[in-house]
């Protein structure tokens, strides 16, 4: 189907069922019980899900890919986060103009940086991209703010005010971004017994977005193109030998990437009208890199399962405090109770950061293809459990000839 | 990995599955039933404390936090009721608000104004709370504002020091208790002239973000007036951790003051330098140096340390004030979590009192109700004096301390000593003043 052979196809329905029947998957628990504290399927987090799900996305048809690795990809999400925000500005709260300025100005400076840093490689290419990345935050926090030419509005971020010209906003238009009058904070709650289940126009936009950006990268990773970025990756010297040029290569992945991540930039700022210079600082960068690592480097759904677990980590784990615990193990003895909430205290709640570490430990030292080589193990396992076949394919490499 | 054939009656109906999941949003935008954002049904009221716990002020936001949570203690009538028994107003009975018993949840700003969204979004989505309350970043206070207008529910601002908060980013759901840089320059102004002369020459080496620009604004026009001289003012980074590279022109400048307009590690470390290099022992145009920091905090003072002896500042509220409210407070505080409260917690403490007694007296949790009951609010007995919330932007209106660091500690937290109580009419000014002009309140909005 669409020019997918038939594996690429299930991963792709695969992923659109996740994406669609999303807000079921992730309130698995009933509003009021004591699990509810795990649900995650509340609008912002399921937007955050596909948005970042769409940047790691992107990340990875550049490291995945060429195994150049990027430290400044956070810099072309905020200046997609910046553009949308102007557009809201000067043009209306329609989403579509903010989205198509962010993917295209962001790609601007893909191609500008990439220009410049891709003429070195390995870590100096690292380095570059990392120090182009912290100007550009530096630019954002407080050079472009200053009262006489104000561009980004500094740490305060870029908002939309009741005086500015939006020549396009109607009477009857939501003052919030939307989709031709269908606002992006309009959501539908589903009662189903002591479930709630909402869905969100927000989160579905970004959904198709993704679904639309997913088939995308599917095409990209199995087409010549991209056998080429992967010629990059695993000798890129032999390649210049040959008399071919990577170059070009290398520079039109490395745009690619960009918009992608220019595109997530622009759906952030579609959710929520605000664009802060620290999406761009060099921690945001990082988190990428992880995600695409924790899920799996050069697969096609790890990125996105990657973002999802450090996403997930970050807003459901960090809310657990000290009072929620208590609460939890109220029905041990007062002594224990106690013993175990100081136990557990320094991996919940701020100490969050903590859990995720340890997990990323684990993840690279025992599964480093991340949790889709995670996923294959089990399956692997379950077959061979089932059929109680030996002879499944090992991981041993076969001669070509 | 499933291995299914695909034919093409299944691609049809995966085609009909996504369609009618793309289409469901545009089915159901009516709203749902409910008055106003997250009204409350059952027995209990959910309030969201969004507070920064990690990153530069985790310190602070972690006082604010202790505040907040014995603010509901109070108001479910545990513990021995703080300042309930000596604000003005009397609406509140120690039964909750409304009857509602009072729950709360908390969020991690990280001081970045993204994550500060994103904690609120999701105490707002997913836990259902009311308001928001706590902070302790102008930056932050200004992007949750917005969220909290947009959403429907009610902001009660924390530790916010930049004249936008309630100047040309006021909101009608947002309020702050909390002083202003207009008002630091307005309260320090007749003290230095007093204590160093009006013929001053000032360096200004200012935090190169929105609050610093609006401090450095309002501490110069206000020492300007009384005659001072401002010889340069230079932006630092914010990310700076030494400021030695800047203190060195101070000595060749022909300044004879410095002031610091700098904020938590940023002002300890610039301090340090400033004393490092021995400003304070300088004599120019035949006058002793001197260093002044227009924004003072607790915490501050002791990460400085020694530093600070002798140095000149203001705060919205100290600890050593004398008033019944301030009493009532500090004891409750220090039995609870044995130290004295410091003016980020004690700023968030009466946001959350005044909120509910706002609740109480609209009778109802609508924001609409609630931005009506507090505007123009006069009341007392929270620590602060006679306060006044102004209607006009949303701001609060009180004495302002300035408050100088301590030469003779006696214990940990007496670091700082009161100077002065200016009073609240010598740091009102017009609400279209042109530090706080370009703005729109806006209308209150109660969401759904």
């Amino acid at each position: 189907m669409l020019g997918l052979n038939k594996k690429d196809t299930s991963l792709l329905i695969i992923v659109a069922l996740l994406t669609l029947l999303a807000p079921f998957i992730l309130n698995p628990f009933p509003a009021d019980s004591a699990m509810a504290q795990f649900n995650a399927g509340y609008p912002d987090l399921m937007q955050r899900f596909v948005i970042f799900g769409i940047f790691a996305i992107g990340f990875n048809i550049l490291f995945g890919l060429t195994g150049y690795l990027s430290f400044g990809h956070a810099a072309f999400l905020g200046i997609g986060s910046y553009s949308a925000v102007w557009m809201f500005k000067l043009l209306s709260y329609n989403v579509i103009p903010a989205i198509a300025l962010s993917i295209v100005i962001a790609g601007l400076f893909s191609l500008l940086i990439g220009y410049v840093s891709l003429r070195r490689s390995g870590i100096y290419f690292s380095i570059l991209t990392l120090a182009f990345a912290q100007m550009s935050f530096a630019l954002a926090y407080s050079v472009l703010s200053n009262p006489k030419f104000n561009l980004t509005n500094g740490e305060t971020g870029l908002q939309v005010y009741a005086d500015d010209p939006q020549i396009f906003h109607r009477e009857g238009l939501p003052d919030l971004p939307h989709l031709f009058g269908l606002s992006m904070r309009s959501t539908y709650t589903l009662d189903v017994g002591a479930w709630s289940f909402d869905f969100n126009a927000g989160y579905y936009l970004c959904a198709v977005v993704m679904m639309i950006v997913f088939y995308l990268a599917i095409r990209i990773f199995r087409s010549p193109f991209g056998i080429m970025l992967r010629a990059v990756k695993s000798n890129q010297q032999r390649m210049n030998y040959t008399g071919l040029n990577s170059r070009p290569y290398t520079l039109a992945a490395f745009v690619i990437s960009g918009m992608y991540a220019g595109l997530a930039g622009g759906l952030m700022a579609a959710m929520d009208p605000l664009a802060g210079a620290e999406r761009m600082q060099w921690t945001a960068s990082g988190e990428v890199v992880l995600m695409t690592i924790l899920g799996g480097t050069g697969t096609l759904i790890g990125p996105v399962l990657g973002a999802g677990f450090i996403k997930y980590f970050e807003n459901i784990f960090s809310k657990i405090n000290d009072s929620v615990l208590h609460g939890w193990f109220a029905f041990l003895p007062d002594g224990m109770e106690d013993f175990v909430v100081a136990v557990l205290h320094p991996f919940v709640g701020k100490g969050w950061h903590l859990t995720l570490g340890i997990l990323f430990m684990l993840v690279v030292i025992f599964l480093p293809g991340g949790l889709v080589e995670g996923g294959q193990r089990l399956i692997n396992w379950i077959r061979g459990k089932r059929s109680g076949e030996t002879d499944k394919p090992s991981g041993k490499t076969e001669p070509a000839e | 990995m499933s291995n299914k054939p695909v034919t093409r009656r299944g691609v049809l109906k995966t085609g009909a599955v996504a369609g009618a999941g793309v289409a469901l949003p545009t089915i159901f935008t009516a709203s749902s039933a409910a008055a106003y954002t997250n009204e409350p049904t059952g027995g209990t009221v959910t309030l969201g404390f969004n507070v920064p716990q990690t990153g530069p002020y985790a310190e602070e936001g972690n006082d604010e936090l202790l505040a907040q949570q014995l603010a509901v203690e109070h108001l479910n009538g545990e513990g021995d009721g703080g300042c309930l028994n000596t604000f003005t107003s009397k609406a509140l009975k120690g039964n909750g608000i409304l009857g509602k018993k009072v729950e709360f949840v908390t969020g991690d700003t990280q001081t970045k104004s993204d994550a500060a969204r994103a904690s609120a979004k999701s105490m707002i989505e997913k836990d259902g709370a009311i308001m928001i309350n706590g902070g302790s970043s102008s930056g932050v206070a200004v992007a949750v504002q917005g969220l909290c207008q947009e959403a429907g529910v009610i902001f009660m601002a924390g530790l916010t020091h930049a004249n936008d908060t309630t100047g040309k980013d006021k909101k009608a759901n947002g309020f702050r208790h909390f002083f202003n840089a207009y008002m630091s320059g307005a309260a320090l102004a007749p003290v230095l002239a007093k204590e160093m002369g009006t013929d001053r020459r000032a360096y200004h080496l200012t935090a190169d973000y929105n609050w610093g620009w609006t401090q450095e604004e309002s501490i110069v026009a206000s020492t300007e007036a009384m005659g001072w001289e401002t010889v340069n003012t230079v932006k630092t980074p914010l990310a700076s951790t030494d400021f030695s590279s800047y203190i060195a022109p101070v000595l060749n400048s022909g300044a004879d003051v410095l002031v610091l307009n700098h904020y938590g590690g940023n002002m300890v470390n610039s301090l340090t330098n400033a004393i490092q290099f021995g400003l304070l022992d300088k004599v120019v145009n035949g006058k002793d140096f001197k260093i002044v920091v227009p924004l003072y905090s607790e915490l501050m003072a002791a990460g400085a340390g020694e530093n600070i002896k002798g140095v000149l500042g203001s705060m919205n509220w100290n600890w050593q004030l004398q008033d019944e409210g301030t009493k009532a407070f500090v004891k409750s505080f220090g039995e609870k979590y044995g130290k004295p409260p410091s003016n980020s917690a004690q700023t968030c403490y009466a946001q959350v009192l005044l909120y509910a007694d706002a609740c109480e007296r609209a009778g109802t949790f609508n924001p609409c109700g609630v931005v009506e009951a507090l505007e123009g609010f006069e009341f007392d007995g929270l620590g602060n004096g006679p306060t006044l919330y102004r209607a006009d932007d949303h701001q609060c209106f009180k004495d302002v301390l300035v408050v100088r660091g301590n030469m003779n500690p006696t214990n940990a937290y007496d670091t700082l000593e009161i100077v002065e109580i200016t009073p609240r009419a010598q740091v009102e000014y017009a609400p279209d003043h042109p530090m706080f002009a370009g703005g729109d309140l806006g209308k209150c909005n109660p969401g759904a």
